[in-house]
């Protein structure tokens, strides 16, 4: 009984979340801090089974299994709420049978589930460490997370804000929309060209979407190259693009950019040792030919114009005609040699 | 600097004084924005800018300030969370203080690159302490004061501070414990995290 005192006494100093258990099972001692856990029901003269439901090790129903096993790993729940968990250790000794338990993870829910201080821990015990650690980790994580929102927030913001099309490096369709309506001016001259690629699609489907945005990149350089640096070019969809030209309506000379614009994008691009073959329909409406047509209303020939071209066969370039049906239809020189047949040899890939 | 030694500053003059100060105090520094953000690093020189013209702005002396710093830290509810990690030091004044010699490397523990100087507690006896902040961060030594200080009531504790100067880059606090459990002292309930 001496033995068992002293074993107690030193149990509470260093492991306050002890149990001391006879060879049938029976609770003789309880350290302060688990019998804290239970302040209303004393756990001494209990049978540990029925205070505690054995998790692990799973395969042992009866005591006298465990202390067949010694220094066993223990895992036990509380058979009564809360069902905090607990982990341990089975020890036999001369003067009983040793459980010494902690918390493990269940510890963040315990000190509020218990209302525990540092006094209820062991010195050694790294609880309180663990807890600090949690909450300085938690500030710091959410630090982190505020940041990350406002830099997405400023991300997105800036995306809004973006008259680039990242890409091409052309205006993109707000930056359009901008040119546009600075040209909202009674009797400006300046012509919409809305361009759309012939092909593209099958470039993409057959060679991928690298291939497809490598192509978009050497019609962005034509459109620069074969424009004024006065004139807009933007990239307005996925591959449609919008020339405005300023201080231009003469239909000679329109006619004449639209056509060495095709020329051009018809000429073979490579994309790592492959030909990618595409070319152009070519919309156009001059100002001067509309007077009192608002910008946004221009862009709309511009389009109609481009959809007669379309429709008329590709690589083709079409002015707008307010008197519909006579329209004006224009096939470049080369479309007579145009990528249909090297669209169809890529789909035989 | 760290953006939470930044933001601490930030913290307080806004709290303390509002927010319109605080613009004055960015304008007059220089800095071309108005918020630090707690996570990023920032030049040294920008510190030292926005503490300059803080003092210029309140036409106070630095230390005052920085000490009043130390104080808001442990003492406002903007920044509990601070107040209760200080508390995890220990169950009492005098275990707070033992722990302090530990306070750069848990610092370090939750946030890898803040780089606290180093703090050693020298016990002379007699409820005497002498508190040696370490070179690194200039007028570290007076928001200690501050913290010291609120500690002590947040411990309801009662203490004498002496800032001893500064030997070496080193600053010395002489820290005279009159009595422990003068008053009651906050709570501090380990399972409440602070939101």
């Amino acid at each position: 009984m001496r033995g068992q005192n002293a074993l107690a006494d030193l149990l509470t100093q260093l492991c306050p979340m002890h149990l001391i258990l006879d060879e049938e099972g029976v609770i003789r001692d309880v350290g302060p801090t688990l019998q804290k856990l239970r302040p209303d029901a004393p756990m001494q003269g209990r049978l540990f089974l029925d205070v505690f439901d054995l998790t692990r090790p799973r395969s042992v129903t009866r005591f006298s299994n465990l202390l067949a096993e010694p220094g066993v790993k223990l895992n036990v729940v509380f058979r009564d709420t809360p069902y905090t968990a607990l982990k341990g250790q089975l020890v036999v000794t001369p003067d009983g049978v040793v459980v010494a338990l902690s918390f493990g993870i269940s510890l963040l829910e315990a000190v509020r589930d218990y209302a525990l201080t540092s006094a209820d821990f062991a010195a050694t015990d790294l609880a309180i460490e663990l807890l600090y650690l949690v909450e300085a980790k938690s500030a710091a994580m959410e630090a982190s997370r505020q940041l990350n929102q406002r830099l997405q927030a400023a991300r997105i913001s800036a995306e809004e804000q973006a008259f680039t099309d990242t890409l091409t490096g052309l205006k993109n369709r707000r930056a359009m929309d901008h040119v546009l309506a600075r040209k909202s001016g009674v009797g400006l001259y300046y012509s919409v060209m809305h361009i759309d690629l012939d092909f593209f699609k099958q470039v993409n489907d057959t060679l991928g979407h690298a291939a497809g945005d490598y192509v978009l990149q050497q019609v962005a350089r034509v459109l620069v190259e074969e424009t004024r640096s006065e004139d807009a070019v933007a990239r307005v969809g996925g591959d449609e693009f919008v020339v405005v030209f300023d201080n231009l309506t003469d239909r000679p000379r329109l006619r004449r950019i639209a056509q060495r614009l095709i020329q051009r994008l018809e000429q073979p691009m490579q994309f790592r040792g492959r030909p990618c073959a595409i070319s152009a329909s070519i919309g156009i409406a001059p100002s001067v030919e509309q007077p009192d047509c608002a910008p946004a209303e221009l862009l709309r020939r511009a389009d109609l114009a481009l959809y007669a071209a379309k429709r008329a066969g590709r690589a083709t370039l079409r002015f707008f005609d307010p008197h519909g049906s006579a329209a004006e239809v224009e096939t470049a020189p080369t479309a007579r040699m145009g990528p249909a047949p090297s669209g169809g040899e890529m789909r035989g890939r | 600097m760290h953006g939470l030694v930044n933001g601490a500053i930030q913290s307080f003059v806004i709290n303390t004084y509002g927010r319109k100060r605080w613009t004055h105090v960015t304008e007059a520094a220089g800095l071309g924005f108005c918020e630090f953000e707690a996570m990023l690093t920032y030049d040294d020189a920008l510190t030292e800018a926005v503490l300059d013209a803080l003092c210029a702005e309140l036409c106070r002396a630095r230390d005052e300030v920085l000490e009043d710093l130390g104080t808001y830290l442990v003492s406002h509810p903007a920044v509990e969370a601070l107040r209760r990690l200080l508390r995890f030091g220990g169950e009492t004044y005098v275990e707070f203080l033992l722990s302090l010699d530990d306070l750069p490397d848990r610092a370090r523990l939750a946030v890898s690159d803040l780089h606290l100087p180093a703090l050693e507690l020298r016990e002379q006896g007699a409820g005497r302490y002498e508190l040696c902040c370490g070179p690194g961060l200039p007028g570290f030594g007076s928001v200690m004061m501050g913290i010291l200080r609120a500690m002590a009531d947040d411990y309801g504790a009662l203490v004498m501070l002496d800032h001893d100067g500064n030997r070496d880059g080193v600053e010395v606090i002489v820290i005279t414990l009159i009595e422990v459990a003068f008053a009651k002292g906050r709570v501090f309930d380990l399972g409440a995290r602070a939101g």
